[in-house]
């Protein structure tokens, strides 16, 4: 009864194939919009901001752009954490060689060339599937954080061997840099991956999503049917790349301002976005926010819990995460392979037909 | 004989040696992929618990003490007993062999007849899981592991060679534990192999990785096949172990030797075990020439990647590696 | 030889629309096509039988360009067919099913029908992560398409549900479909009645039929029912060990010697 689908008739195909054909989650996306940009950033404070809101709003561009590769086109990468710091890195030579454009435009510009490199990184894909490639992809991930952590002209010949953001501004709004407010760099993420999700729910629902779709279930059989596999590969690992590199981009200049490449884009950060692709479930848009946001939250609960609460000791608490995650993705693997997302589905049918249990 | 040669003989026969750790790890990996069809990603974290789990024996640490004090506001640590070394070898094996019983029975057997995809990303799981109980019950600090095997340069060796070069040379380094490790890996192999073709429960576990629904209907039990070779993968874990835990300490670092052995895996193909060793030598070599000659022009380290980059290109011109056929594909 | 004819129930039969010319294909050692040549004329069903392992499916295959032979030409519209992926065959109008149901299980019969239009769609990248101009044009009209193959196949009721959970005689039915979108000037049928029964069977008999009838496609089909190959079917071509060892209309078949060896288990020699 809270959730209805009845007595919403489409006349148009237009109409049909639109991103939320339901009224009632249409408006539920207009509201949570309408929060998340018009509420969200009068009421935020730094320590929403940096140990929740940016990192979620991140993450969640990385599991967007991961879950395109493996979750809709079914190649499975290991190499995010690298494809995250050649965002980072690109972002952050574009900021230092043309200070004066705009910062939107270096995000973007990083978002391409990571793309560019993915490609590069994708072309096995053409010859070799599954583990194989997965395992191949860890070379893009190793040779990646060599390169940034062993060439000086990608950190500017600096010191420490680190990377930090400079200021830099969108109409005079500081983004980067420890003095800028947390409502610019809350909205310049969101704007970010308001358009990233939006671009992926069209490309997944049109032909190219239904090319990658193609090979991801049965590639032979694509290819045979007209699927141009060469084509639907690598749009896959650009369109990938290019979202990816924009989450590094932003992780490094937005969120954390400095990084050193081995500890903040090393292979736990590849698992940890292909965790949320997992627990959210692959090949779901939705299912790509759920798991950011639960992944995100998951160390601040155990931390307010176990150290705050229980008083245990940090690495304690660290190692029990460890434990946490490790058996929540065998659990999602076992009993739901489609993540919250499907979860949710689940829920609204229920809803729909409450309270009658048939 | 010219010095610059003996130098590079000397990283040839310490790249062999490493090859030979690589090759051991991978064995770990091709035996469960055999036999299930299951990339298992967590055989290093399974190296790193086998390790703490016998130096924990062997110091007769109470396991999950941390948990206990923090929650009791107790201070326990220690039984205050020793077990010498072979009783905590084979308490450890039992412990592997719990373990092996446990994965098939929470894990593994609900997802039979998964995509290989799905089964690897559940080994990453398992190895999160893994790595974060062995923290818990043993404590996430370094611990020497010390079973009586030797360590250091061989002086013997570096006598016999030192004549070879000018007053520069010194004779050849060679680590006594290589040397063991590369004997104790000769072994290993020699007894897999003989197990797996001249016993009964080898010739079950070959049937069970050509066909797993002919295999039962012959009557093997897939469960005990299981079992059995995640336990024999535990064991070449605790054997992993005990060497690179011997050579460089237990901690976190012993289960990245899976990264290692996975690109060794891809260069000798899955489900070859011959692919194992002549994959991981020729990666242990290779990674070390290149280091000793490329490494210096590009910056060094260059051990972090090559093993990859080089499976990676061998794999995009013969995608079934070293010792696989040719597959044909069909619809 | 290049006008066609007349059959018996009055369908008029064209020019020959693909001709095999002496293929051979060999996997290793292992011989799966000897020497064959047959066409197949526009308009018409040709049907290809044979006991099992007798190199039927590698057949398709080799005109699916799935298979490259070792030996022989590929002549389609008259011309050799030049050396070309899978994809760039079907683009050139030959579709296809498959033995083991091929469709992509985790998509809607919609999607799956869709994937049949590819080859029509062109928008690029930028249009479609717009979702305006070009693409929401194409992706309207293609569904048009799209939706009277559904509404011809009766699979309206279906159009929504994720594939995996139909039944095999529906998913047969939505291969089919996924086919036919493409509008083929080609069809191959690879066994398109395995293991239905008789109703099933006498549903599908009709749809190539009618598809045959309706949309004027040439189709090419295996099938093991003799039955239905000898009533569905215009012309048929025998294979043995990968050998041709007849060819010619149900009535001739039926009466080569050849054939009847092959199929009663006298040894050929």
């Amino acid at each position: 009864m809270f959730y209805r689908e009845a007595g919403d008739f489409k006349t148009s195909y237009e109409q049909d194939s639109q991103t939320f054909p339901i009224k009632f989650d249409r408006f539920r996306y207009y509201a949570v919009l309408a929060i998340a940009f018009l509420v969200v950033p009068f009421v935020i404070n730094d320590y929403w901001a940096n140990a929740i809101l940016l990192p979620f709003l991140i993450y969640a561009i990385a599991a967007i752009g991961l879950n395109i590769l493996v979750g809709y086109a079914g190649q499975v990468s290991l190499g995010t954490g690298g494809f995250m710091a050649v965002g980072a890195y690109a972002c952050y030579k574009f900021m230092t060689m043309m200070p004066e454009v705009s910062m939107f435009v270096h995000v973007l510009l990083a978002g391409g060339m990571t793309a560019i490199v993915c490609v590069v990184f994708g072309l096995p894909s053409l010859r070799i599937k599954g583990f194989y490639l997965a395992v191949a992809t860890l070379a893009a991930q190793f040779f990646l954080v060599w390169l940034f952590n062993r060439v000086p002209w990608f950190y500017n010949y600096s010191a420490s061997g680190q990377i930090s953001a400079p200021e830099r501004d969108v109409f005079g709004i500081m983004i980067t840099g420890p003095n800028a407010p947390a409502w610019a760099t809350y909205m310049f993420s969101l704007i970010f991956l308001t358009l990233c999700a939006l671009v992926a729910r069209n490309l997944t629902r049109g032909t190219i999503g239904r090319s990658w779709m193609a090979i991801r279930d049965m590639d032979i059989a694509a290819e045979i049917i007209g699927v141009n596999p060469l084509k639907a590969k690598l749009t896959a690992f650009a369109v990938s790349g290019f979202f990816i590199g924009i989450s590094g981009a932003l992780f490094f200049s937005v969120y954390l301002g400095a990084v050193e490449v081995g500890e903040a884009f090393g292979i736990t950060k590849s698992f940890l976005v292909l965790f949320m692709v997992i627990i959210g479930g692959l090949g779901s848009i939705f299912g790509s926010f759920a798991g950011a946001a639960f992944l995100v939250l998951l160390p601040v609960v155990l931390k307010v819990v176990g150290v705050d609460v229980l008083g245990w000791p940090t690495d304690i608490v660290a190692h029990f995460q460890l434990v946490i995650v490790g058996a929540l993705i065998i659990v999602f693997l076992i009993v739901e392979p489609h993540g919250l997302a499907q979860l949710w589905r689940v829920a609204k049918e229920k809803l729909r037909l409450w309270p009658f249990p048939h | 004989m010219p010095d610059q040669f003996l130098f590079a003989t000397e990283v040839f026969i310490n790249g062999l040696m490493a090859g030979v750790l690589y090759a051991l790890v991978a064995l770990g990996f091709v035996l469960i992929y055999k036999a299930s069809g299951i990339f298992n990603y967590a055989q290093g974290v399974m190296a790193l618990f086998a390790a703490m789990t016998l130096v924990g024996i062997m110091n007769g640490q109470v396991p999950f003490s941390h948990i206990i004090n923090a929650v009791f506001g107790t201070e326990i640590h220690h039984f205050g007993w020793h077990v010498p070394a072979f009783l905590a070898i084979i308490l450890t094996v039992g412990v592997m062999v719990g373990f092996a019983w446990l994965v098939q029975r929470l894990v593994m057997r609900h997802l039979v007849g998964q995509e290989p995809i799905i089964l690897f990303m559940a080994t990453i799981g398992l190895a999160y899981f893994l790595e974060g109980v062995s923290d818990l019950m043993w404590g996430s600090e370094i611990k020497k592991l010390d079973v009586g095997l030797p360590q250091g340069g061989s002086f013997w060796i570096e006598d016999m060679t030192a004549g070879l070069g000018s007053e520069n040379f010194y004779g050849f380094f060679i680590d006594n534990l290589d040397m063991v490790a590369t004997i104790v890996a000769a072994l290993l192999v020699v007894g897999l192999v003989l197990f797996s073709q001249y016993t009964k429960q080898g010739r079950a576990m070959r049937a069970v990785a050509d066909d797993h629904q002919a295999a039962l209907s012959v009557g093997i039990s897939l469960n005990f096949i299981w079992v059995l070779v995640w336990s024999v993968a535990g064991f070449v874990a605790l054997v992993a172990g005990i060497m690179w835990g011997t050579k460089s300490g237990v901690q976190f670092s012993l289960s990245l030797i899976a990264l290692k052995a996975l690109p060794v895996l891809m260069l000798g193909g899955f489900t070859s075990i011959p692919g194992a060793i002549v994959g991981g030598l020729i990666i242990g070599v290779g990674e070390k020439m290149f280091e000793f000659w490329i490494g210096p022009l590009v910056g060094g380290a260059t051990e972090n990647w090559f093993a990859y980059v080089l499976a990676l290109l061998f794999l995009v011109f013969r995608p079934q590696g070293l010792f696989g056929e040719k597959i044909i594909e069909r619809v | 030889m290049q006008d066609g004819y007349i059959t018996e129930d009055g369908r008029k039969i064209g020019g020959v629309v693909m001709e095999m010319k002496n293929i051979t294909l060999r996997f290793g050692g292992v011989v799966a096509i000897k020497d064959i040549s047959f066409d197949i004329r526009e308009g018409e069903i040709r049907a290809i039988i044979g006991p099992n392992g007798a190199g039927k499916s590698s057949m398709l295959n080799v005109i699916s360009g799935f298979y490259v032979p070792q030996e022989g030409e590929v002549w389609f519209h008259g011309k050799p067919r030049p050396q070309m992926r899978p994809y760039e065959v079907a683009q050139q109008g030959i579709a296809r099913t498959f033995q083991n149901i091929a469709l992509f299980e985790g998509m809607s019969v919609l999607d799956n029908v869709m994937t049949g239009r590819l080859s029509y769609m062109k928008s690029g990248l930028f249009s479609q992560a717009l979702w305006k101009g070009k693409a929401e044009a194409e992706e309207v009209a293609n569904r048009e398409v799209a939706e009277k193959i559904i509404d011809f196949l009766e699979i309206q009721h279906i159009r929504k549900t994720p594939v995996a959970r139909l039944p095999y005689g529906l998913k047969k039915r939505v291969e089919l479909a996924r086919a036919l979108a493409a509008e083929p000037k080609l069809l191959l049928l690879d066994e398109p009645m395995a293991g239905m029964n008789v109703e099933e069977k006498e549903d599908m008999s009709r749809f190539i039929l009618d598809v045959n009838d309706e949309f004027g496609t040439t189709i090419a089909l295996i099938e093991h029912d003799m039955g239905v190959v000898m009533d569905l079917s215009d012309r048929v071509v025998v294979m043995d060990y990968g050998k041709k060892i007849g060819d010619g209309t149900p009535d001739e078949v039926r009466n080569n010697q050849a054939v009847i060896d092959a199929y009663l288990g006298v040894s050929s020699d």
